[in-house]
């Protein structure tokens, strides 16, 4: 089987990086910019794994990976169930307009 | 062929990402953030991570995005309640900051990153890529040299869960239940 080249892998990668930014630094809603947050967890694993597959005695990419998708797992059921509670309090969930501490 | 599959879960990542950016309907972006990670399923295969392929599938496909489109359906108010037989389509919206400095910064992160990895010549790329199966080198490794981060992220996904269930509940609840101490 012919080899990939690694180089597009990473390229992906960054691609997948630069637009999870720019939705966390466009959109308005919690929950798209959560997905942004996704979207760059997505695109480092994908690094990771890259660089593994040149290292299948140890597999350290891919442990890594592996950790950060959990611990990613974890983050969106915490946030969502803060979003949750943000909702109850402002009857809203656009950022710009979470503008108070207390209401 | 490998390289047409690489090429079509390439273009289905980076096109259904850029969607997600396009998008002004939030269920739209959660549908279309699936299709994303599909396609990072598929490069995983590709780069012989065969395990977390699958897990990825299940995690966040199964798991993320289910918690993602509950998070939509709970926290969006409907424009017309009560209506819940009307044919139209129901559109979350999701208002956009300037476009300027989104564009700015993430067009110039990326780039950055295109002229670093087109002048990198990674040595490492040379070595030969062998395509067995990882399973059992990732049991043997979460046993053996990182059991410690395998047994803190144990404790770490209970504790996460265990708060978001506690920080979920609505709060005359949360003090029904705490009770007289």
């Amino acid at each position: 089987m012919q080899a990939l080249n690694s180089h597009l892998f990473l390229l992906v990668g960054a691609a997948l990086f630069s637009i999870g930014l720019a939705i966390v630094l466009l959109k308005r809603h919690a929950i798209v910019v959560l997905m942004g947050i996704e979207l760059m967890l997505n695109a480092v694993n994908l690094n990771l794994v890259t660089f593994s597959q040149y290292d299948p005695d140890r597999l350290q990419g891919q442990m890594l990976a592996l950790f950060v998708m959990v611990v990613a797992a974890a983050e969106s059921a915490v946030a969502l169930a803060i979003v949750l509670q943000v909702y109850r309090h402002f009857r809203t969930v656009q950022l710009d307009k979470l503008n108070e501490l207390k209401q | 062929m490998i390289q047409l599959a690489f090429y079509g879960f390439a273009i289905l990542t980076i096109g259904s990402a850029l969607a997600v950016l396009l998008t002004k309907n939030v269920l739209y972006a959660a549908f279309f953030l699936l299709l994303t990670l599909f396609g990072v399923a598929g490069l995983f295969v590709l780069a012989s991570a065969d395990f977390l392929a699958i897990a990825q599938l299940m995690i966040y496909v199964g798991g993320v995005l289910v918690l993602v489109v509950f998070g939509v359906m709970l926290t969006h108010k409907p424009e017309l309640p009560g209506d819940s037989n009307s044919q139209v389509p129901n559109t979350v919206p999701s208002l956009n900051r300037s476009w300027v400095v989104a564009l700015l910064v993430s067009g110039s992160l990326f780039a950055a990153l295109y002229t670093l990895l087109a002048r990198a010549n990674f040595l490492i790329f040379n070595q030969p890529i062998g395509w067995q199966s990882t399973i059992t080198t990732i049991g043997k490794q979460l046993m053996t040299e990182s059991v410690l981060p395998f047994e803190l992220i144990g404790i770490l996904l209970l504790a996460a869960l265990v708060g978001a269930t506690y920080l979920a509940a609505p709060v005359n609840n949360r003090k029904k239940n705490a009770g007289p101490q």
